[in-house]
């Protein structure tokens, strides 16, 4: 497979010596103009990996933030199709930043595998993580998306033992993803050391780039947990800022891309101190 | 018009992957992976272990009730004047309905498992009963997520739940009904997949649940075999049973699939009627995708959201069915139809005055077909139906349906 922006990105980063910062937003929380917005100010505040999440109905593996985020979206009108039509709006602006989209299955089931994964790439999608597609399952989505010259990027979790690893990791490309513990997205941060073995367990399997999520929300914590891993995902905190500009009806108070830009730059910091804090 | 390939049996299923045609699969985070890999593992261990099956068989006798009787509905035959119904009245087994067959033999894995939580979903509340009865049996604790809607709809049972020792945690999201709870379920199990049994209630969710859970229910089916062999000495010429997630009416089918001249029935809730969203009838009127584990019928949007469903009954009103039966469906072995609201209520009522039986209202929208069928067979002729469970728990729902309140 060749190389994606994804690729390009980590390399960088690479010799730069300090982590990714992955962020995590909804695709069309909470309306479309105000979610492309929020997409296009996070490089410019630090994020290195755009997360774009596509809402669902059913979201099973996520907390109370995103479920309400993922349903808002859905009442403001977002589809598939107009998530992939927001890559393609950003593009416009910046080839640069990789972006990578997250959800569920069904909705990329209904609309066509061939077609969404086609429609995705020209759109400059670089990477998919699609939360109910275990290795058991890759003829469906995973092997066709890396045909298509997309990442399909796997998530590793603490259930994941030695002996289930290389398969996890068998058709996994661009980054790990490692679920730093048992639960929903949104939950409280797992043990820090805990994380770092686990990265260190996962690193002596794959060359590739081993990004950290679930539990992250604050400068102190991204500097913690990339001291370890190679990027660290930061979402249910950037949900939250765009909920927390939210009126009870929806209406917007303050300029949630402001809200969101602010507390990238929080952990932008933290991820570039982490290095450094970590050697003394 | 496509004739669909017929092999040459229909009790094969699934396969190694657990498919069953393309329906099934393992569609689950991978959190739950390993766990499910190692449920396969002890279930098929389990299922040729005679220590397990006998260990099972003697709660299903003593503890549960069976076999559960085959009964002649006079009341019911005469007042249709057509075929011979017979019910299988798993409405008389311990807790009321056909769930406890399942929960015996999930608790027993649970307990070779080593596992030391149980958590379950529910719609009408009687797999929560179910389970929350198995937990107190076997001295394990019980969290039961069932939507609030439920919760409001089906009261006394939330109350035995309760009187039993579980906890019952009532779901808000969507439209609180089971589709809600079951998100709720595999939330609670990849949060505490270390030392949690998920005790699924029907034949739906990842590999190796429909399989599972279809192999406990048959005992339903394969009792129904022998027993109308032996009262009428030869096999019925349709069989028909209520269709939630399937579990009752996998476990009546089953048995029977490679008996080709039986008819074979099952009935998705019609609600309101199929032209709106307002009904369950995944087969009738859904199209396949992935929930909850698995590859089935769904009710859901043109952009792959699922539907909110509704259904007069609790334990219907769910937006997929088990993939066996997507399978059984698209194979043209068994007929999935839809049947109304107001239907299994009249068909409840009827029951209840002509046989001295309250049915539940699931197992009412069984009934109400053979209301439609039973005249136009012949007098020789034999239906079974599953009486899946009794009404008692319904007798609210059906009082505000009446315009009566007590
Ligand atoms: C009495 C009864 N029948 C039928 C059902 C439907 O479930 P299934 O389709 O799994 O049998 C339920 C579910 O709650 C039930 O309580």
């Amino acid at each position: 497979m060749t190389t994606t922006r994804i690729d390009r990105c980590f390399a960088k980063l690479k010799d730069e010596g300090r982590p990714a910062l992955v962020t995590y937003f909804m695709g069309g929380d909470p309306d479309y103009e105000t979610s492309l917005k929020i997409m296009k100010a996070m490089p410019a505040a630090g994020t290195d990996v755009i997360e774009l999440g596509m809402p669902f109905s059913d979201p099973m593996a996520d907390g109370p933030a995103i479920q309400a985020a993922g349903l808002r979206a859905l009442k403001g009108g977002q589809t598939l199709a107009r998530t992939i039509q927001m890559v393609r709006d950003f593009r416009a602006h910046d080839d640069d930043t990789p972006i990578v989209m997250m959800g569920y299955y069904n909705p990329i089931y209904i609309y066509g595998v061939e077609r969404f994964l086609a429609e995705a790439r020209d759109a400059g999608l670089d990477g998919l993580i699609v939360v109910d597609l275990p290795p058991e399952m890759d003829a469906e989505l995973c092997v066709p998306a890396l045909k298509a010259g997309i990442n399909f990027i796997r998530l590793a979790t603490p259930t994941t033992d030695a002996k289930r690893l290389p398969k996890v990791l068998e058709n996994t490309s661009g980054f790990v993803y490692y679920v730093s513990m048992t639960g929903i997205t949104g939950s409280a941060l797992a043990n820090t050391g805990d994380v770092s073995e686990a990265v260190a367990r996962i690193k002596s399997h794959t060359d590739l780039p081993v990004c950290v999520g679930f539990g992250v929300k604050t400068a102190e914590q991204a500097r913690a947990i990339g001291a370890s891993a190679d990027g660290v995902v930061v979402g249910t905190a950037i949900v939250n800022a765009v909920a927390s500009v939210l009126g009870p009806d929806g209406q917007m108070t303050a300029d949630p891309a402001e809200a969101v830009a602010t507390l990238v730059s929080g952990l932008a910091q933290g991820v570039r101190r982490a290095r450094l804090e970590a050697v003394d | 018009m496509n004739m669909p390939i017929q092999p040459n049996s229909f009790r094969t299923g699934p396969d190694e992957a657990g498919m069953f045609g393309v329906f099934g699969g393992r569609f689950v985070a991978e959190t739950l992976m390993p766990l499910i890999l190692e449920l396969e593992t002890q279930w098929n261990q389990a299922k040729t272990d005679p220590a397990f099956q006998a260990e099972l068989k003697n709660l299903s006798t003593y503890y549960a009730g069976r076999p559960s009787k085959l009964y002649f509905a006079e009341g019911l035959t005469r007042h249709l004047g057509g075929a011979k119904i017979y019910l299988k009245r798993e409405d008389l087994n311990h807790t009321g309905s056909h769930k406890i067959n399942n929960c015996l033999g999930q608790i027993l894995l649970a307990k070779r498992m080593g596992k030391t939580r149980i958590i379950a979903e529910t719609g009408a509340g009687q797999h929560g009963v179910a389970s929350a009865t198995v937990s107190a049996r076997f001295g394990f604790p019980c969290v039961v997520y069932m939507g609030a809607t439920d919760v409001e709809r089906q009261k006394p049972n939330v109350f035995r739940m309760k009187l039993l020792g579980a906890q019952v945690n009532p779901v808000s999201s969507g439209h609180g009904t089971l589709k809600d709870a079951m998100n709720e379920a595999l939330r609670d199990w990849v949060t505490n997949v270390h030392d949690t049994y998920y005790l699924i209630g029907t034949a739906a969710g990842p590999h190796p649940y429909p399989e599972m859970v279809r192999e406990f229910q048959s005992v339903i089916g394969t009792e129904a075999r022998e027993q109308i062999l032996e009262q009428e000495g030869r096999l019925p010429d349709a069989i028909i049973a209520s269709v939630g997630g399937g579990s009752n009416a996998i476990g009546l089918f089953h048995p029977f699939l490679d008996d080709r001249d039986v008819r074979i029935i099952g009935i998705e809730a019609g609600g309101r009627g199929l032209g709106g969203v307002e009904h369950c009838a995944s087969m009738s009127a859904g199209k396949p995708g992935v929930l909850h584990g698995n590859r089935t019928y769904l009710l859901q949007n043109e952009d792959g959201q699922i539907v909110d469903g509704h259904s007069i009954s609790a334990g219907l009103d769910y937006p997929g069915v088990g993939p066996e039966h997507s399978w059984l469906r698209d194979s043209g072995r068994v007929e999935y139809v839809p049947i109304m609201d107001d239907e299994a209520l009249a068909a409840f009522q009827l029951t209840t005055r002509v046989e001295g039986i309250i049915p539940a209202l699931e197992s009412a929208h069984a009934i109400a077909q053979a209301v439609k069928l039973a005249p136009t067979m012949g007098k020789e002729e034999i239906i079974v139906i599953n009486l899946s469970g009794r009404g008692d728990k319904d007798v609210h729902t059906v009082a505000s349906m009446m315009g009566m309140e007590f």
